[in-house]
């Protein structure tokens, strides 16, 4: 064997994050310390150190949550002047934990580089629920900011008795209060409170209503919050040093690999133990009705008995889905299961006999997968009664609880430890390899690490639901819009939440069921324009068979948004065109006609697109670019534009596009994005997410589509599943930050959130590009050059 | 079982393992190394990657027992304590979201540079076409990587006469 072999494995990041633990943190700790050696392996150590050390030293735990309404569990000051902050979130790559880190900083008066942040350890931080729907600025940053706001005004008395001096003569500068005017009478932070509890508790009704006496600081006197400080969580991503999720490695250790059914809604018959029993570092084959899962002492071990395993399996005995290629005819002659009450507003009926010009068009957007470039993977240790999950699902406080219930233990046995790993943007496998890892460990006894194969990941990871749109425009004699309606059809039936003991996939595959399938939806376009009669109603179907198949759905990167604006944004388009009218300023106008909103919307949005088009140096001319039509060559070029909002944040892009008319490929050149998501924490690491996001979006624009025959996916790898490459990335992205705010300078300015906005409009932002070099519609996703060759064949528009 | 022979980051390593073992599972789990990672074991996507006598090598489909050369990890790209210039662009440059796939970006593009010091935008395109990176962060890798030229570029320029042609050395 090798001559080196690994102990404990430790994260390192955490490791830096958390310099020195005080034990006056936790109540809990002092009461469960009871001999001088724990505490000392407790004192030095990093969070999650202190875990795999109280798991080595026998602890069984219990791990309950922090509790929230105490400050001690939110801000720590320790003995030499720097703080730490525990929150309950996860950082998928987007630099929130530096941005939640600038805000607690700035309301706590301590310079950044003197903080640290520890995030999603069920045991050590608040359940904040971990991360999603781009809410973490949003909701999630305001009980960090108030919390420390509180821990500044509880100084400030400590300050006020230890100086016997007034609050309001104090002031403060990086951990440090002075008297005003006479700074050599001054207290640390440190000396009033470090490696003591604050012991202040808060009140609220829950985690996002928490708050002390003490109120955040106006915007004018936020100092940490707007600047660009490198995110913290980079070096060690880029010098290898960090330990992610898939490094880390106990002792006893084994790896497992999944076998799945090789038809979906298979019964497995029989598993021939004998087929591998024999291989090297053989360990078990462990087989609960048609979940199926071998494992070995190496890792290539499991990877190798994996494919070797001997196993016979009943198909179902009707097709589980139709093949991709006949999907949308599929979905549009399904009886819905659900379907959304209409929205109506004006009297569309007379609206649209009245109309001058009426168009429709139909949309259609295929099956999209998270396919992360490191396939779903966790290690669980089941050691004493305890069950500990390292992961890097996002809700990692779901994770916790799910398990707790799958397996049938006491929530406080079992904790989950957030660490990183690949893009996590929604309901991805990490949540059901969590699962398959704690159910396996707690089989063995012995800790269990899983990771899925490329073709399993591909094929199985949740989808992003199929859609099909009906779009109806009516424009009067003068071009103007007055009526519109949107029809939308969404294979959403079963839709999968998060880490639900009854709907993870290896409780499906064990025959576990939930009480009702969830109904699924199918969402309606967010935009902010005045059209006066309207109709919107969404449709849910579902496929032949809704368990045990990869076809499965779940929440993707703004989960609905991507398809719906891509139909919506592009109709506008298409009515914009009907009407001989520039695209920005028909929006324009329907925006000047909408009413305001709590969020002021309308005038965000006004100044936003404005934005775009100024940045872009947009000239007022209808599409198709005249200039195309009469071009000669292969390549023709374009520009469009799309909108939408996401929660409260506003955004507008732009896309400049190339298409070559020989090979059908469209080569984005050039994105504009303005971008209101309010106050802005960090507007470096806030642009680059929205960079990322906009391609994300364009890969899904391209390139992207799950595709499947009457019987399985087809979509298994990264030649049948291509994404985006370094040769579709545009020459230049501009990101222009935008603040739209009828009084930009109030001190209560909202942030709101990012990472999500920008990905919404990208699809329609390229379809109304392609329009405008080719005059041709690209309605169906994705754009790939064989699609596109037959649009620019078979349409005429 | 056969015992291999790895130079790996400047330190020689002997490991017992099954002949047919990828180098991705030795560095990782026999040698404990965190840079290269699964992605597909396909060779399709790059995470795994290491340098081998300067080259980017897919590891996940090289099986241990057939290297011969010097093998290089992200972790063993710094030199003398000083980070590789790649690396001081892409943290310059705040490239990574995830960061899952920047080993194969980073040495990807070391191998680029080892064989092309001042490659073209289309030179960097075809170079790092085979990597991917599902965060979509292809953007700001290529602003490290031109970044990474200009910086050497520059400081050919400012060099001395004798550190141009070599002769310093």
């Amino acid at each position: 064997m090798s001559e080196t072999r690994p102990g404990l494995t430790l994260p390192s990041e955490i490791a830096d994050a958390v310099r020195s633990v005080n034990p006056a943190t936790s109540r809990r700790g002092f009461l469960k310390a009871s001999g001088a050696l724990f505490i000392s392996v407790w004192l030095g150590a990093n969070p999650t150190e202190r875990a795999l050390a109280q798991t080595a030293a026998g602890s069984a735990g219990p791990y309950p949550i922090p509790d929230y309404l105490q400050l001690d569990t939110w801000i720590v000051i320790h003995p030499d002047n720097t703080a730490t902050f525990h929150v309950g979130k996860t950082d998928g790559g987007q630099g929130t934990g530096t941005a939640y880190r600038q805000m607690m900083c700035d309301e706590l008066d301590i310079a950044y580089d003197r903080a640290t942040l520890v995030m999603g350890n069920t045991d050590i931080t608040p359940d904040q629920g971990g991360s999603g729907g781009s809410d973490g600025i949003e909701v999630d940053g305001w009980p960090m900011r108030r919390t420390a706001a509180e821990a500044r005004r509880v100084l400030l008395e400590l300050a006020s008795a230890a100086l016997n001096t007034p609050v309001a003569e104090l002031t403060i500068n990086n951990g440090t209060i002075a008297v005003a005017g006479n700074p050599s009478r001054s207290v640390t932070y440190a000396e009033l409170v470090g490696g003591r509890r604050f012991d202040v508790t808060l009140t609220g009704e829950n985690i996002n209503q928490i708050r002390g006496l003490a109120e955040v600081k106006p915007v004018q006197d936020l100092r940490v919050i707007g600047q660009s400080i490198p995110r913290y969580d980079i070096p060690a991503k880029v010098d290898g040093s960090l330990t992610w999720a898939v490094d880390v490695k106990l002792p006893g250790m084994v790896h497992a690999r999944n076998v799945r059914p090789p038809v979906a809604g298979a019964t497995l018959e029989s598993v021939d133990e004998s087929s591998v029993s024999g291989m090297p570092g053989f360990v078990a084959v462990v087989h609960r009705r048609n979940y199926l899962a071998v494992v070995f002492e190496r890792e290539e071990q499991a990877i190798n008995g994996a494919r070797a395993l001997r196993t016979e399996w009943t198909p179902p005995s009707e097709a589980p889905f139709p093949p991709s290629q006949d999907l949308f005819d599929y979905m549009r002659a399904q009886t819905p299961t659900s379907s959304s009450r209409e929205v109506i507003s004006g009297d569309p009926d007379a609206a649209f006999a009245a109309a001058a010009h009426v168009l429709e068009a139909d949309y259609e957007v295929p099956f999209q997968g998270h396919t992360a470039i490191g396939p779903a993977h966790a290690l669980a240790d089941p050691s004493d009664g305890q069950m500990t999950i390292y992961s890097n699902d996002m809700k990692i406080y779901g994770l916790r609880l799910g398990v707790a219930r799958f397996l049938d233990m006491q929530e406080d046995r079992v904790r989950a430890i957030y660490m990183d790993g690949p893009q996590v943007y929604g309901r991805t496998a990490a949540d059901d390899v969590g699962f398959e890892a704690a159910f396996l460990a707690k089989e063995l006894g012995r800790p269990v690490r899983v990771q899925w194969m490329r073709d399993e990941e591909t094929a199985w990871d949740t989808k992003g639901p199929a859609y099909t749109f009906r779009m109806r425009g009516g424009l009067d004699a003068a071009g103007r819009p007055v009526a519109i309606e949107y029809e939308a059809r969404a294979l959403d039936y079963n839709h999968v939440g998060y880490n639900e003991p009854d709907t993870v996939l290896i409780a499906q595959l064990m025959g576990i069921r939930p009480a009702q399938p969830a109904q699924g939806g199918a969402a309606l376009p967010s935009n902010q324009y005045g059209i006066a009669h309207q109709r919107m109603v969404g449709h849910v179907v579902s496929l032949p068979i809704i368990w045990e198949t990869p076809l499965r759905c779940g929440n993707l990167r703004d989960p609905n948004g991507p398809q719906v604006t891509f139909a919506f944004e592009a109709f506008i388009d298409e009515m914009a065109a009907a009407a001989n009218a520039d695209p920005v300023e028909f929006r324009l106008s329907m925006i000047e006609d909408s009413a305001e909103d709590g969020q002021f919307r309308k005038a965000r949005s006004l100044a936003t697109m404005r934005a775009a088009a100024e940045t872009y140096g947009w000239d007022s001319r209808p599409s198709p670019n005249p200039l195309m039509a009469a071009a000669s060559g292969a390549i023709v070029s374009g520009r469009g534009i799309a909108y939408t909002f996401r929660s409260g944040t506003v955004v507008a892009i732009i896309a400049d596009v190339e298409v070559n008319r020989e090979t059908g490929r469209i080569f984005v050149k050039r994105l504009v994005c303005a971008h209101d998501c309010g106050l802005v924490i960090n507007p470096t690491g806030m642009k680059y997410t929205v960079e990322c996001g906009m391609l994300h979006g364009l890969s899904r624009a391209l390139w992207e589509e799950v595709r499947f025959d009457n019987e399985k996916v087809t979509s298994v790898d990264w030649a049948s599943h291509p994404t985006l490459r370094h040769s579709d990335t545009p020459e230049s992205i501009e990101v222009v930050i935008v603040n739209g705010d009828p009084h930009p300078g109030r001190p209560d300015l909202p942030h709101y959130g990012a990472g999500e906005a920008c990905h919404k409009p990208m699809i329609a932002a390229v379809a109304n590009a392609f329009h405008d070099a080719t005059g041709v519609r690209l309605r169906r996703v994705p754009f790939r050059p064989e699609s596109v060759l037959d649009a620019l064949r078979n349409q005429v528009s | 079982m056969a015992v291999v022979t790895l130079s790996v980051n400047g330190a020689t390593h002997e490991v017992d393992i099954e002949a047919s073992t990828p180098l991705l599972y030795v560095l990782r789990n026999d040698l404990d190394l965190k840079g290269p990672r699964f992605g597909c074991g396909l060779a399709q996507c790059g995470a795994c990657t290491v340098l081998i006598d300067g080259v980017a090598t897919r590891s996940c489909v090289t099986p241990a027992s057939a290297v011969r050369g010097a093998i290089t990890t992200l972790e063993g790209l710094s030199q003398n304590g000083q980070l590789d210039p790649l690396q001081q662009a892409w943290i310059a440059e705040q490239v990574p979201q995830c960061g899952y796939c920047q080993n194969g970006q980073i040495l990807t593009a070391r191998a680029l540079l080892n064989a092309n010091p001042n490659p073209s935008d289309s030179e960097i395109r075809a170079g790092m076409e085979g990597v991917l990176c599902r965060c979509m962060s292809y953007f700001r890798i290529q602003a490290a990587i031109k970044r990474t030229v200009q910086q050497s570029t520059a400081s050919f320029f400012n060099a001395s006469p004798a550190e141009k042609t070599g002769a310093a050395s």
